[in-house]
């Protein structure tokens, strides 16, 4: 049988060998946590707590602000040290609240239990909301977002993400094979909420094992397993739903336009534990690997245990880090330091040594078009990152800057190492910035 | 032969005619003072007005809509000549030239990640807020000396940007394209500042810049009426730039620094040939 896919794209070797035979294994609760206020993309939370306050595990700490936000949970129970600006993963200091425990790891009793038949879509979408749930695949979007669409475009088809196309990480491969059930129950919470006809599970070929499970599981429910050609970025949500559907989001638009919602297979495990226990989404699941790390692993860690407990639980340090990358190497995000606190958006953490990130001098570009063929949003960026160097940013957007989904296909590619994406971004950055003054 | 000449000089008195007639009836109406101003622009379309080009502001002056002090490249004596067009009283201020506020260069100040990216201020600054440990220092990748109509920044080889108080005009472009606002507009008059731009406590700039301003208060002492300090950073009050020298040789960390004695280290840029006196008393 063919495998489905989408055009243009990269072949980047995986190196997911290293974790994913390693079943999940709980990382042990820190003395201290560091819950940042900002783990999403939106309006970051408001605080709500004090300084000397107790709060239990599940607790909110700050509030959701706007429509495109939500609220922020401690991670377990203790005391409210401290409520001030920390390291976060952008490498600013941005407002969290730092949480000592107290070992007792008790639930708040605010949380209340449901049966997610009896409850009507708001509700359902409220109790989401309120669990803080975000899209877990690293872009943390706002769930409950995702999940209003507007009377007027129905959704069809629900898409659960189980590509993980980012190499090294092995996440989402984890838990497909591990909470099965549990994702497959949160498709359908999903679907009912949307009103989808069809769901469908992408799962690239690397994992054939994922796709059996879910396949077994599948049998006697109304799900379709999507087995996947190999090919980055194919988790980009507008890549998924082309390979998956053959419907293209158009430009600027949102998947919900072609009928689609796309969701990772982690968020639909934490929705479950939202809609039916009440609980917030206070641990995920991230892979910490590399070659500067001892053992890799799949770990299940709280929000707000910092990136050197985690390397702890590895092991500790082969060799000392020269790179650290949270999220995957494509489109993850180097850290300045092992103190920052693993987010909601964590999937992974990348530890490398001096010598294994190959430098080179960035050259001319030759115009040998690799970019271009690479690209999988179809925009020339090369183009558009010549015009974002000579601050021609109104040319860089008739070029489709804001099209560019920063995947890192260009860059990967060039032969002459041109920071194409970081062009592209500070592109984009400027036109945004001027659709906001005028 | 005599019927080539005639018939090619027969087009060529039509066509003269015509174009007499339709330059006649389809002439654009040009305000004279509009021609006039522009005449006296120094036409380097430099922008710093907020208008496209020298011909762009002075439709713009001629018009109304524009005021004429806003060339400021031009200086005084464009300013009263385009206000002398305009039959109306020139609002001169003072000359002003941008200083960058800051002398850490990669020797003296520390970073705190590797950049690889591209040399573009702006670019690095979106990344953990731009390599460099301060959150104010500059970053010596040359986005203004970029953007400088004049050619008048120069990045010495330390990676440091260096404003010539000769070329500069005073238009402002180097202000804006500056993420980390450290060039500062400042009199032209004034010779003396702190080339400092961080707000964070001494102990803690003395950690990652060996020039950095540390609020000791010594300069505030030296010459009272001169500095302010605002935040953990000393300033030169501009009102008072005068009385601001006694403190130049004082400064511990030598973050004060007075530009009749020349420019940072490492900078090409000659002292101003006629130098500007500060009252030293």
């Amino acid at each position: 049988m063919k495998l489905k896919t989408f055009p243009a794209g990269i072949h980047p070797p995986d190196n997911k060998h290293w974790s994913a035979h390693l079943p999940v294994e709980d990382c042990s609760l820190p003395q201290e946590l560091v819950v940042p206020l900002s783990q999403h993309i939106g309006a970051p939370a408001e605080v709500c707590v004090e300084k000397g306050d107790r709060v239990g595990k599940g607790q909110v700490v700050g509030n959701a602000k706007g429509f495109v936000s939500v609220p922020v949970h401690a991670s377990t129970s203790g005391e409210v040290i401290a409520v001030e600006p920390r390291l976060h993963p952008t490498g600013r200091a941005l407002p969290s609240v730092v949480i000592s425990a107290d070992g007792e790891d008790a639930w708040s009793e605010d949380l209340r239990e449901a049966d997610p038949d009896r409850l009507s879509p708001d509700e359902v979408r409220d109790r989401i909301r309120a669990a803080g749930i975000v899209g877990m695949g690293g872009a943390t979007f706002p769930a409950h977002v995702k999940l209003s669409p507007p009377g007027e475009k129905p959704i069809d088809t629900l898409i659960l993400n189980g590509v993980e196309c980012e190499p090294y990480l092995t996440s989402d491969h984890r838990v497909m094979l591990e909470e099965t059930e549990k994702v497959l129950e949160g498709a359908a919470i999903l679907q009912r909420l949307l009103g989808a006809e069809r769901i469908c599970i992408g799962i690239e070929a690397n994992k054939p094992d994922a796709i059996e499970v879910m396949e077994k599981a599948c049998v006697d429910r109304d799900i379709e397993v999507v087995p996947l050609k190999v090919k980055y970025p194919q988790g980009a949500e507008r890549q998924l739903i082309l390979a998956i559907t053959g419907r293209e989001v158009p430009s600027g638009a949102l998947p919900m336009e072609v009928g689609c919602v796309v969701q990772n297979v982690g968020t639909a495990a934490a929705i479950v534990d939202a809609v039916r226990h009440g609980r917030p989404l206070i641990e995920r699941v991230a892979t910490v690997t590399g070659t500067a790390v001892r053992q890799p692993k799949n770990l299940r860690v709280r929000i707000g245990t910092s990136l050197a407990h985690l390397t702890e639980q590895c092991g500790g340090l082969a060799k000392e880090p020269a790179k650290i990358i949270m999220g995957g190497p494509m489109m993850g995000q180097t850290q300045l330091s092992l103190e920052v606190p693993v987010v909601r958006g964590t999937s992974g953490l990348l530890l490398f040594a001096e010598g294994d990130v190959p430098l080179r001098p960035e050259g001319p570009c030759i115009r040998c078009g690799q970019c271009v063929r690479a690209c999988p949003a179809r925009i020339m960026p090369t183009t558009i990152s010549a015009y974002a160097r000579l601050d021609l940013y109104d040319e860089a957007e008739e070029f489709g800057a804001l099209d560019c989904i920063e995947c890192g296909c260009c860059t990967y590619v060039c032969p002459s190492t041109i920071s194409l994406v970081q062009g592209i971004r500070t592109a984009k950055g400027a036109i945004m910035a001027k659709k906001r003054k005028l | 032969m005599i019927e080539s000449v005639l018939s090619l000089g027969g087009i060529g008195l039509v066509a003269a005619v015509t174009l007499g007639l339709a330059a006649r009836k389809f002439a654009v109406e040009v305000d004279p003072r509009e021609l006039a101003i522009l005449d006296v622009l120094s036409g380097a379309n430099c922008g710093a007005c907020g208008y496209p080009g020298c011909a762009a502001f002075a439709k713009a002056v001629s018009e109304g809509e524009a005021s004429a002090s806003l060339c400021t490249p031009g200086g005084s004596e464009t300013i009263e000549k385009v206000a002398h067009i305009m039959g109306v009283d020139a609002k001169i201020q003072a000359p002003q030239v941008a200083v960058v506020l800051c002398q850490g260069d990669n020797v003296k100040a520390g970073s705190k990640y590797r950049y690889l990216g591209i040399e573009d201020c702006v670019a690095a600054q979106k990344i953990a807020d731009g390599p460099k440990e301060c959150p104010g220092g500059c970053l010596g990748m040359g986005t203004c000396s970029r953007v400088c109509p004049f050619d008048a920044i120069e990045m010495t080889e330390e990676g440091l940007a260096v404003i010539s108080r000769e070329k500069c005009t005073g238009c402002r472009k180097c202000v804006s394209a500056c993420p980390r606002q450290v060039i500062k507009m400042t009199p032209l008059e004034a010779t003396v500042h702190v080339l400092c731009n961080s707000h964070d406590k001494g102990g803690q700039v003395r950690k990652y810049c060996q020039i950095g301003c540390i609020a000791c208060q010594i300069c505030k002492k030296a010459a009272p009426e001169a500095y302010v300090i605002e935040n953990f950073l000393a300033t030169v009050d501009y009102d008072h730039y005068q009385q601001a020298g006694p403190a130049v040789d004082k400064c511990p960390t030598k973050c004060i620094r007075d530009f009749v004695d020349g420019y940072p280290e490492g900078s090409s840029f000659i002292p101003p040939a006629v130098p500007v006196k500060h009252d030293a008393a």
